[in-house]
């Protein structure tokens, strides 16, 4: 199986987790995202309530599943494809959740306000929890998080490609809470529906504590643009590297996508990379106008007829770049990753040596 | 009336300990205990905010936590040498975190019946907190010192080395809080299999009145660095 | 090293309801999976009460039993309050 969930150079990542892969709402104009969050939880429960017609094939049974929008739960029966899927998709997700730890953290210890610094490590904190959250989600389709941690510290699964770029300057913590979150939680959302229960749960879960990061990214921007001038221009520069490495986060252009039509058919996808990429792109528009920062493309426009804002793609080819291996940051998060896991070592082996002693010496207690 | 000091070295304990719990983010020895960490940094950090706020107005010179954690230099910082030693070995934060809970707890148990108003209602939402983070250290401390060899190694180390450091806590007004501290600490030190160091000899001190070891100001540098570098900036 | 036990976490939201299935953990033992439990699914006091209990201690129902397991409940619908006409003007019941 490891070698099934492992990721090929080209297969994923880049319509991964922090792109793309699962479910979608049906209409989310004129909610807020956290509305939909919720309106996808009432969901959750109402399908199941819902009779599924009589099946008594295994596949049959789990196609009525899917097809009513119930969950599809971890002791059912389901098509080996759409486990493997799974595992790699969340597993990935995961990942990201624990090496996006890095990029803001680097700041925690420099935080120029001490309200700023609580923030700042409750909210990286909360990501190491997103990432528990996730591996126990995955543990329930039968891989064992130490597995996936060895995908990961090998190299064979990959995380999103957003955390290979460096933070730079404080206003860097606002721009990822801003952008990498704000674009996240875009993909994310409609996760909160996919057909997977646990997944599904998990990630309202998630979608429910992420939207205080954004807002607090949102905060950090606006102070530093209404600022000083050194403020200023640090929050605008943030702003203008940030930009299209978030636009990538929705992963290759719709024509170049993998797994798509298998996905929808599964209801775990039902937008597509470039409609999300569009939702967000119209989103930030407006919100950069309220920070009276800028956004980095000189072709960003209104478009009445499609009535949706124009706007210069992502460099596709530093994407899949940055996908090989080759961002400024990818050895760095690895190694980090690596070196704290074999650094702690010795505190595990000693915590379960210690459980086995005990183990011998109470047999029946606690 | 309370002294400005004294609470300004409670809170700068707190504060010195928060930014060293806080060097931990992504990279302790296991995910959950990454995020235990946070939570007892977080704890910290919140009670070296409400106390620095409130040595801010007892000094009565509208110094805000913010100036008084940003923009003194490592010889105004009142803080005991224990909290701003280095911590690279997992033995040696559970160490500390222990020597420092073991005291915290029963200060705050004595400053919460104490007749400052203020001081008190700092110290009740603190003890909890410091209860927890004395549980959190003690469980760790038992399981490296009758775990492996090499765990039993690093945390018999981690205690030799910090042990000197404690005298220190017990200087001045609290100094009776010692025997309930040895009693707390003693007891952990049995169930983990560890020798309880003796005392006498070296006895390093000094925090109280500014100073400090050498690895204070290299903490400060960090904490403070962007905070100095725009001068009179909100965040 | 082998891999450290899984333990299912359940908590109780309020006083009043009953414990709850969130999700599950990593601990080497019983005292430590408490206070992960304690860290990771209620730090924004999601409970007042928590249970973890060894993943491997679960024994579950299979989906290919559902049938024989599940559906004798499905004609006693006795169990079920609404099940009864309540008289007008009684109350507390």
């Amino acid at each position: 199986m490891l070698q099934d969930i492992a990721c090929g150079e080209a297969s994923c990542n880049t319509d991964g987790v922090y792109g793309n892969d699962f479910g979608a709402p049906d209409d989310p104009a004129g909610q807020s995202l956290l509305d939909q969050v919720e309106a996808a939880e009432r969901e959750l429960r109402s399908a199941a309530e819902r009779r599924l017609a009589g099946d008594d094939h295994l596949q049959g049974y789990f196609e009525a599943i899917i097809e009513a929008d119930q969950k599809v739960e971890p002791r059912d029966w389901m098509p080996d494809d759409y486990r493997r899927s799974l595992v790699r998709q969340i597993a990935q997700h995961a990942h990201s959740e624990i090496i996006g730890m890095q990029p803001e953290g680097n700041w925690i210890t420099r935080a120029p306000s001490l309200k700023r610094k609580a923030i700042l490590l409750a909210k990286v904190q909360d990501e190491a929890g997103h990432g528990l959250y996730l591996y126990a989600a995955a543990e329930t389709l039968g891989v064992s998080r130490d597995e996936l941690v060895e995908l990961l510290l090998s190299g064979r699964q990959k995380y999103s490609s957003i955390f290979n770029y460096p933070t730079l300057t404080w206003a860097d913590v606002g721009a990822i809470g801003w952008l990498v979150d704000g674009a996240a939680i875009v993909n994310q959302v409609p996760l909160c529906r996919c057909s997977y229960g646990p997944y599904a749960r998990a990630m309202i879960r998630i979608c429910k504590e992420e939207s205080f990061h954004q807002r607090q990214g949102f905060e950090i921007l606006h102070t530093l643009a209404h600022g000083t001038p050194a403020q200023r221009e640090m929050a605008q520069d943030a702003v203008n590297r940030w930009w299209y490495p978030s636009l990538a986060m929705f992963g290759p252009p719709d024509s170049d996508s993998t797994h798509s039509e298998r996905s929808m058919a599964w209801k775990i996808k039902r937008f597509s990379n470039d409609e999300l990429r569009q939702r967000f792109v119209d989103m930030c528009v407006q919100q950069a106008s309220v920070l009276t920062l800028s956004l980095p493309d000189p072709d960003l426009r209104w478009n009445a007829e499609r009535e949706h804002y124009d706007f210069t793609q992502p460099d596709f080819d530093e994407l899949m770049q940055v996908v090989k291996g080759n961002g400024p940051c990818n050895r760095q998060r690895i190694e980090h990753r690596r070196r704290a896991h074999s650094e702690g070592a010795w505190v595990r082996e000693a915590a379960a040596a210690y459980a086995a002693k005990r183990a011998v010496r109470e047999p029946a207690g606690v | 009336m309370t002294d400005f000091e004294y609470v300004l070295g409670l809170g700068d304990d707190a504060l010195v300990a928060a930014q060293r719990l806080a060097q931990w983010a992504a990279r302790a020895p296991e995910m959950e205990e990454d995020i235990a960490l946070a939570n007892i940094a977080l704890d910290q950090l919140g009670t070296a905010r409400l106390l620095l706020t409130y040595a801010g107005e007892l000094e009565g010179a509208d110094r805000t936590e913010d100036d008084l954690a940003y923009l003194r230099d490592d010889r105004d910082f009142h803080n005991c040498l224990l909290v701003e030693l280095p911590e690279q070995d997992f033995a040696v934060t559970m160490a500390k975190l222990l020597f420092l809970s073991a005291y915290q707890k029963p200060l705050y148990d004595r400053l919460a019946d104490s007749g400052d108003e203020r001081l008190s209602a700092i110290a009740a939402k603190a003890r909890k907190e410091s209860a927890y983070h004395l549980d959190h250290a003690s469980l760790w401390t038992v399981r490296l010192g009758d775990g492996t060899d090499e765990s039993h190694r690093r945390m018999q180390d981690a205690v030799d080395r910090l042990w000197p450091y404690t005298h220190e806590l017990f200087e001045g007004e609290h100094a009776d809080l010692r025997a309930q501290w040895l009693a707390t600490v003693e007891a952990v030190l049995a169930d983990a299999t560890l020798t309880r160091p003796a005392d006498g000899g070296w006895t390093p001190g000094g925090g109280r009145q500014g100073l400090h070891t050498e690895h204070l100001s290299y903490l400060l540098a960090e904490m403070q660095v962007v905070h100095r570098a725009h001068p009179g900036a909100r965040w | 090293m082998s891999d450290t036990p899984l333990w299912e976490v359940f908590v109780r939201p309020r006083r009043g309801l009953a414990h709850t299935h969130v999700g599950s953990l990593h601990a080497p033992d019983a005292e430590l999976a408490l206070r992960n439990a304690r860290d990771l699914y209620t730090r924004r006091q999601e409970g007042v009460s928590i249970w973890v209990v060894p993943s491997a201690a679960i024994v579950a129902s299979s989906p290919d039993e559902k049938d024989a397991f599940f559906d004798p409940a499905a004609d006693k619908v006795y169990r079920h309050p609404t099940f009864y006409d309540v008289p007008e003007g009684a109350g507390h019941l």
